[in-house]
């Protein structure tokens, strides 16, 4: 067993995990934050993404000890409170989602182009997501709700 | 019975009830389900196609740590009745499909044993750890080559590797044939597809030995019939038996079954009196869950020199797979009821062959049989464009059933209810300037580009369905309950995915009972809390299950203006009820609100002996006939000369699923639906190699397609109602797909016209259309 220190969704863990464990796994079973899905074992799907330390990482592909000491975000730590992030927001107000099993992987891949990208053109948030899958919705509403919270978080302060 | 106002939410896009849940992780899906003390289930699958399971060493996997049970098939096959197929499919063969195989193992990714472990790692690590010795059995893979004489078999003791054969004769094709000025052979191929909903499927059971009683949580499109198979093939009382389907992460169709690892977990929790997990991983649920499509078809066309269409000739090969699952052998007749498509046929003359392989059993995927009909009669249009030298448009048009004719009975006995398919036509065509777009495709032509526009006109059967029609009956249920401060609860026998119901049935009772989305409540998913119900299919949910709602509606307005009358002392006849008021004819002034008459009905002091208390209905909803969407596609496509790359520069649509309940979800049931679609004429293909080795086995090697791979779609409607449903709803979520794989063919063979191509086959991948080109390299 190996000891991992990380700060999830703003709150400190220590724990012992074994050293194979995947960084999805620890998050769904030791923390019971099961916004992150397993979608595949290929790094294809996307439905594991989260963000370390603001980059949009696989959590399927990563070991857990790999993110040692670092701060990562889940779905689960997006909002503010009550207050829906722009992301979710626009996601909702668009129908960027149907089944919603993607979704969290996609709001948190989308947050990653915006913290890079604060203006992307529809073909830019298209190449973006190129890492996550959504069966259901086409795309179309993703890539309008992207936009959409895109031109929210640019009328607001300006930071993702 | 009065006419509810004006509606204020149907109509609407109401944005989504369930996606709070949903966009902040807080969704539980089966594979979030944990329990005190779950055991974990691994598989352990045969890497071969077809074989003989000589010997199976379980030692070594059950001295590992954390393991707690290793079963064989022949362990289980007394336990666990044969999987069940759903069909009225006279003489057909119907060979044993146990839940793990005892003997024989007919496909890659059979299951030969089942590992039980404390947790998940340990039980996948042991069952790589069970030793299976295995005698290779000659391979089935080609669909053609199986129907001949001398083919190696399947199932060796039925001597055939033909299921079922049918046979479709109506009119005088062989007249029709000889009368013909043009006579058009073409093979057409609908390649094998992967479903691949975005969660894997997952089962959890949990035996309670103080009742007795299973609780299953499947990720499944039909919790009932689940329950109902639990029943049969573990041997446990129904009645002691729920099912719930949590959130599930798309189905499309491959949840419409009932497999073996829902069986197998109830079996080992109850066995072993402790909950447990079954999570599939993608490459395993790739091979395990079924797939769709994988039909050839031989296909003869009579037309006459002015394009009209005579007669068709069709020999169908379905590849059934291995095995009979739910509905395996039903899927291609859905194909023969519609090949018709929107046109005016006379005479027909098909031979369907259900056929087996040692390959994944194939049964619904997104369109299921509808796909393959439309593929085919609509790239016949193009064929008979072709060779008479008119316009696609003109061809379709000239074959069209008149708006006046419906309800129009074609040939193979469809009664479509309701259409007009000039409208749509008109309407796409209106929306694209078809004249121009022609005109510029000549002008890009001239300057050595490769530009194709592909139409697809279609007609669905949807609306599943009526139960004289349905060998497991095709109505729905549902329970509203108003609670006594007002709020509404309704229980619905579908269960949704992805399709948003818990938003539009709220839609539906609040424009019924005067309030807003916000106070109704849609149950589903549980067979404890739904009774009854049939699930989530073949275009279902508003046509079958939001007509039982909208009966229960009804019933409670009517009690409502009953208990009205009586409260203001006038004919429940003439009592009114609008927006949530109730007031007798032209006396508004004396209303009562809609609560007033709910605590009314729960006070229950003042009712009349012949009003029962409560306030509460319930409603089976059984279709007379299906219901017909259409709509008319149409793609432009460029190609790359250098490389072979298909780019869609446009996708435009106008449908017609009748009422619509909220446009933004029907907007995103015809994007996801054209996608699928659009992944099969360009992206997707199940490949097998000659050892029934699955080459595209993981999310690395079949092509789901991404983002930039996608359109932007233009969208249009017509709304035409159905008579066959109180709401006029036809249903929406298979009709893209059903239309855009035959319009981006067609497009993709338009645009390669220049080089005397007048067919391909999906998927028009770059290297398939580089070949065309190259003149078949």
């Amino acid at each position: 067993m190996v000891r991992l220190r990380v700060t999830v969704n703003g709150v400190a863990h220590a724990d012992e995990v074994e050293p194979r464990t995947l960084l999805v796994h620890y998050l769904r079973e030791t923390l019971g934050l099961t916004g992150a899905h397993v979608g595949c074992e290929t790094s294809i799907c996307g439905a594991c993404t989260v963000l370390i330390d603001g980059q949009a990482v696989k959590s399927c592909t990563q070991l857990a000890v790999q993110a040692d000491s670092a701060e990562i975000t889940t779905i689960e730590g997006l909002a503010t409170g009550d207050s829906l992030h722009a992301l979710q927001q626009s996601f909702w107000d668009d129908h960027g989602l149907q089944c919603g099993f993607c979704t969290p992987g996609m709001i948190l891949a989308a947050h990653d182009l915006l913290s890079r990208n604060s203006d992307p053109n529809d073909l830019e948030i298209r190449h973006a997501l190129d890492g996550n899958l959504c069966r259901c919705t086409g795309y179309q509403n993703i890539v309008k709700a992207v936009r959409s919270a895109a031109a929210t978080i640019r009328n607001t302060d300006g930071s993702p | 019975m009065t006419a509810p106002t004006a509606p204020k939410f149907i109509g609407s896009p109401v944005r989504r009830k369930e996606d709070p849940r949903l966009i902040t992780g807080k969704a539980t899906y089966t594979d979030d389900v944990v329990l005190p003390n779950m055991a974990h289930v691994a598989l352990v699958r045969s890497p071969e196609a077809h074989a003989r399971i000589v010997s199976i060493d379980s030692t070594v996997a059950m001295e590992m740590p954390g393991v707690v049970a290793v079963y064989t098939g022949t362990d289980l096959q007394d336990a666990l009745a044969p999987l069940p197929c759903v069909h009225s499919i006279e003489n057909l063969k119907e060979p044993a499909h146990p839940a793990v195989a005892p003997e024989i193992v007919r496909y890659a990714g059979d299951g030969v044993a089942v590992v039980v472990a404390d947790t998940a790692a340990a039980a996948e690590d042991a069952a790589r750890q069970v030793h299976v010795e295995y005698e290779r059995l000659p391979v089935v893979v080609d669909v053609v080559e199986a129907t001949t004489a001398d083919s190696d078999l399947v199932h060796t003791d039925m001597g055939t590797n033909i299921a079922f054969t049918s046979v479709t004769d109506v009119g005088d094709v062989d007249s029709a044939f000889e009368k013909a000025d043009v006579v058009i052979k073409q093979r057409l191929v609908n390649q094998r597809q992967i479903p691949m909903a975005m969660e894997p499927r997952a089962v959890v059971a949990d035996y309670d030995a103080g009742y007795d009683k299973l609780t299953i949580w499947s990720s499944t499109q039909v919790p009932h019939f689940v329950r109902l198979l639990i029943a049969a093939v573990c041997g446990h009382p129904e009645n002691r038996v729920r099912v719930i389907a949590p959130e599930v992460g798309g189905g499309f169709g491959s949840k419409l079954n009932f497999y073996a690892e829902e069986a197998i977990v109830a079996y080992v929790s109850k066995a072993l009196c402790r909950p447990a997990k079954w999570n599939g991983r993608r490459t395993e649920d790739i091979l395990a869950t079924i797939h769709g499509r994988d039909q050839i078809c031989d296909l003869e066309i009579a037309a006459d020199n002015s394009g009209n269409l005579l007669g068709v000739r069709a020999d169908l090969y379905q590849d059934l797979g291995a095995y009979h699952q739910l509905l395996t052998p039903v899927i291609p007749g859905l194909t023969v009821g519609m090949l018709p498509g929107c046109y005016v046929l006379k005479n027909l003359h098909v031979t369907l062959h259900g056929v087996f392989t040692n390959k994944t059993p194939t049964d619904a995927y997104r369109g299921a049989g509808r796909p393959e009909a439309t593929f085919i009669i609509e790239r016949a249009m193009d064929l008979i464009a072709r060779a008479t030298d008119m316009d696609p448009v003109d061809v379709r048009r000239l074959n069209f059933p008149a708006s006046d004719e419906f309800p129009f009975t074609t040939v193979t006995g469809m009664e479509y209810d309701s259409g007009n398919y000039q409208a749509t036509l008109d309407s796409l065509l209106e929306k694209v300037d078809y004249d121009s777009l022609r005109s510029d495709q000549e002008r890009r032509r001239k300057a050595d580009e490769l530009v194709g526009v592909g139409l697809s006109t279609y007609v669905e059967v949807c609306g599943m369905g009526p139960s004289a029609a349905m060998t497991a009956g095709g109505w729905e249920a549902c329970e509203l309950e108003v609670r006594r401060t007002g709020g509404v609860i309704v229980k619905t026998g579908i269960s949704p995915h992805g399709q948003g119901e818990e938003t539009t049935f709220a839609q539906i009772v609040a424009d019924g009972l005067g309030m807003t989305p916000d106070d109704v409540e849609v149950l589903h998913g549980d067979t404890d809390i739904t009774e009854q119900g049939i699930g989530t299919f073949g275009s279902r949910g508003q046509a079958v299950g939001g007509a039982a709602l909208s009966l229960c509606v009804q019933t409670i307005r009517e009690k409502a203006r009953r208990i009205a009358g009586h409260l203001l002392e006038a004919s429940e006849t003439d009592i009114v009820f609008e927006e949530g008021k109730l007031f007798p004819k032209g006396v508004p002034a004396k209303a009562l609100e809609f609560q007033e008459i709910v605590d009314a009905a729960y006070v229950a002091n003042a009712l009349p002996p012949e009003i029962e208390p409560g306030l509460s209905a319930t409603h089976f909803f059984d279709p007379p006939n299906f219901t017909f969407p259409f709509g008319a596609h149409l793609a432009v496509v460029a190609i790359d000369k250098e490389t072979g790359k298909v780019n869609i520069e446009r996708y435009v649509a106008v449908d017609d699923c009748g009422r619509i309940i909220n446009p933004m979800i029907v907007a995103g049931q015809l994007h996801g639906g054209i996608a699928q679609g659009i992944a099969q004429a360009l992206y997707e293909e199940a490949i097998y190699d000659d050892n029934g080795q699955l080459s595209t086995g993981s999310l690395m090697d079949y092509a789901v397609p991404k983002a930039a791979w996608i359109p932007t779609f233009e969208l249009g409607h017509t709304e035409t109602l159905t008579p066959v449903n109180p709401l006029g709803a036809k249903g929406v979520g298979e009709a893209g797909t059903i239309a855009s794989s035959a319009a981006v063919i067609n497009a993709v063979v338009d645009a390669l016209s220049p080089f005397g191509v007048a067919h391909l086959d999906m998927p028009a991948s770059p290297q398939n259309v580089w070949r065309a080109i190259k003149g078949g390299l």
